[in-house]
């Protein structure tokens, strides 16, 4: 590992924190966090329940205004921006939410039109088969794009999240726990569908993920939240060489050495 | 003819021969000129990508569209460009946005059919639901350990004592409007002592009663619908039911005893406001003094009256409880439902409570209490 582990050459970070504190009350989530996620890498968060792992996505794509510290995100501050100046840096990003969020009224092409019609003036045509292409990509079957979100299974609506955050070609992807609740084969589908996505795109990808599988197969570097902040940044081997007692637990359980395995 | 140029753009055309160049970014930022541009081509055109610096999938896709619609042929794309291009290939699919419908005479008797089944289930479910309750309550009958209190008992806060504040001013004020409207008729022939006949028989036997159950549905039966229609939507009445308790006697038991029980006492308050607007009018209007006011009512509003209004009261309450608890329970798929089932819940029990209050008022004076 380099001499600053956590932090990245300045140039390169697609994503800069620096400083970062969160805290509800009394209850700290985070304290001076620090962290640097590089162009064209897939990052991966982990952290046991309660350490923060959404509250730093959300404090990065501007839904939670962070107590303290800094944000930059593609070359430009976050914090305290006003909504105009944020809409260049929002068509940049696109979010896949936990619960993918999609917007239940609409079906799942009308989602995927959504971020098209608020940035665009296209043709309703281009616009339709766009959605289409994208819904298709995403792994969905072709009769997906009619259907409503409540018609849709866990997996799909997954799957149907992405072809969304997907719309606009986004230089940056956030996955909020994309496999989670998926089988072990949407799940690898999904995987090899990041990976494919950034070869081809240059996406870089902010990841977070309880799934070991997808840490070992996609993930270029993986950053441990603990104690309120990023302990370590690194690729797996080099965080299995580290002396912390919840790195150690993670991967060498017998889950981690599963995934290690294949 | 050279239509764009290189340096501006970024993109050239070369109609002469045929050819249209790509420089720079091919993104979507450029996707509506790149259409455009594309579309005052020709058919089989040569489109030249030797100069795309990026591209992303929806460059591909428009490029992709020109090779499969206009016989466009693509030179000079780098590895990179090729695979993005397989890639929206092996995604095209065809178009579907919203789900088919079928139109004209076929689909307006269709849409009419769709109507009347769902009226029918509608029906069978709410009687379905009212056998449900019914059951609730015998069983809360036999097994007493099993009623709820607390949960009445804070239900009986929100629906009633809560509710106290706006239906004693809109009551308040509504007796002052029926005193001055009846005044200023009853004035033509100095007959303006009437009013307080007016003011003291309209509230008790109609008015209060019918203002506070249509507040009392807006305000609680809309929140009983979207209360439990939320719940719904979040597993939580599965999780009840998975874990033995009856969702009926944990959501709807409460709500519609609190509902019945608060009715009477927010119309019996209703009555009083509304008398005591009628009495402040009469008094600063009229110049009645307060005592001879109430002497008057006394004198004119015969005991039947009251009991015409208090006994309506519990029954618009349940009406109002199981028309909001339905609707809750009736939400299947998401955030929109809650908010169509609540209109409704509210919609329908105000319009069934003024249809009863009409059969109410024909069956009262029938049995003599005019």
């Amino acid at each position: 590992m380099s001499t600053n582990p956590i932090l990245a050459d300045e140039k390169e970070a697609v994503i800069k924190i620096r400083g970062l504190d969160n805290r509800f009350g009394e209850q700290v989530i985070h304290q001076d966090l620090d962290l640097d996620v590089r162009r064209g890498e897939i990052l991966g968060v982990v952290g046991g329940s309660g350490t923060g792992k959404s509250v730093l996505m959300r404090s990065i794509i501007g839904l939670q205004t962070p107590s303290e510290g800094q944000i930059d995100v593609l070359g430009e501050n976050m914090i305290g921006r006003e909504e105009d100046e944020a809409k260049n840096i929002r068509r940049r990003w696109g979010i896949l939410f936990q619960n993918g969020a999609l917007f239940s009224t609409l079906t799942v092409a009308e989602n995927v039109e959504v971020p098209l019609r608020e940035y665009f003036h296209f043709s309703q045509t281009l616009m339709d088969e766009i959605a289409s292409y994208k819904i298709a990509m995403s792994g969905l079957p072709a009769d997906a794009g009619p259907k409503f979100p409540a018609e849709l299974s866990g997996g799909m609506i997954k799957r149907a999240g992405l072809a969304r955050a997907l719309a606009l070609d986004p230089e940056l992807l956030f996955l909020d726990e994309p496999t989670a609740g998926l089988d072990p084969i949407s799940a690898q589908n999904f995987d090899e569908l990041i990976l494919s996505l950034r070869g081809k795109l240059d996406l870089t990808v902010f990841l977070i993920t309880h799934d070991l599988d997808t840490l070992y197969a996609i993930c270029d570097r993986v950053a441990v939240l603990a104690d309120q902040k990023v302990v370590a940044v690194g690729t797996i081997d080099q965080l299995l060489a580290l002396d912390h007692p919840w790195i150690q637990e993670y991967f060498n359980g017998p889950r981690g050495r599963a995934a290690a395995k294949a | 003819m050279v239509m764009a140029s290189q340096s501006i753009s970024g993109k050239g055309e070369d109609n002469a021969d045929h050819c249209y160049r790509c420089m720079g970014t091919l993104t979507i930022l450029r996707a509506a000129t790149t259409e455009r541009e594309i579309a005052a081509m020709a058919d089989g055109m040569t489109i030249d990508l030797s100069g795309v610096e990026r591209m992303d999938t929806v460059g591909a896709w428009l490029i992709y569209r020109a090779q499969r619609d206009r016989g466009a042929i693509v030179t000079g794309e780098s590895e990179k460009i090729r695979g993005l291009l397989a890639q929206v290939a092996d995604a095209d699919r065809p178009v579907r946005v919203v789900p088919h419908k079928r139109g004209g005479v076929l689909g307006g008797v269709e849409e009419l059919g769709g109507w009347a089944a769902e009226f029918g289930q509608t029906f069978r479910g709410l009687l379905g639901f009212f056998g449900a309750t019914l059951i609730g309550f015998y069983n809360v009958a036999k097994r007493p350990r099993r009623f709820r209190l607390n949960a009445v008992v804070q239900r009986f806060d929100v629906v009633g004592v809560r509710a106290l504040g706006i239906i004693g001013l809109m009551t308040f004020l509504i007796g002052i409007v029926i005193g001055q409207q009846g005044a200023v008729q009853l004035e033509q022939f100095g007959a303006e002592v009437y009013t307080i006949n007016l003011i003291g028989r309209i509230s008790v036997r109609e008015l209060a009663t019918l203002m506070t159950a249509i507040m009392v549905a807006g305000r609680s039966g809309s929140a009983f619908a979207a209360q439990i229609g939320t719940m719904k939507l979040t597993e939580e009445v599965d999780a009840m039911r998975t874990i033995g308790v009856s969702p009926i006697e944990a959501l709807v038991l409460p709500r519609m005893l609190s509902a019945i029980i608060m009715m009477p006492l927010l119309a019996f308050f209703a009555m009083m406001m509304s008398m005591l607007g009628g009495g402040v009018f009469c008094w600063l209007y009229l110049g009645i003094p307060p005592l001879s006011f109430i002497q008057t009512i006394r004198e004119v509003v015969p005991m039947t009256d009251l009991w015409v209004g208090l006994i309506k009261a519990p029954i618009f309450g349940f009406i109002i409880a199981l028309s909001g608890c339905f609707q809750g329970m009736m939400v299947k798929s998401d955030a929109e439902e809650v908010g169509q089932r609540t209109t409704a819940a509210v919609v329908q029990s105000i319009f069934m409570v003024i249809v009863l209050d009409a059969v109410f008022a024909v069956f009262f004076s029938s049995i003599g209490w005019a």
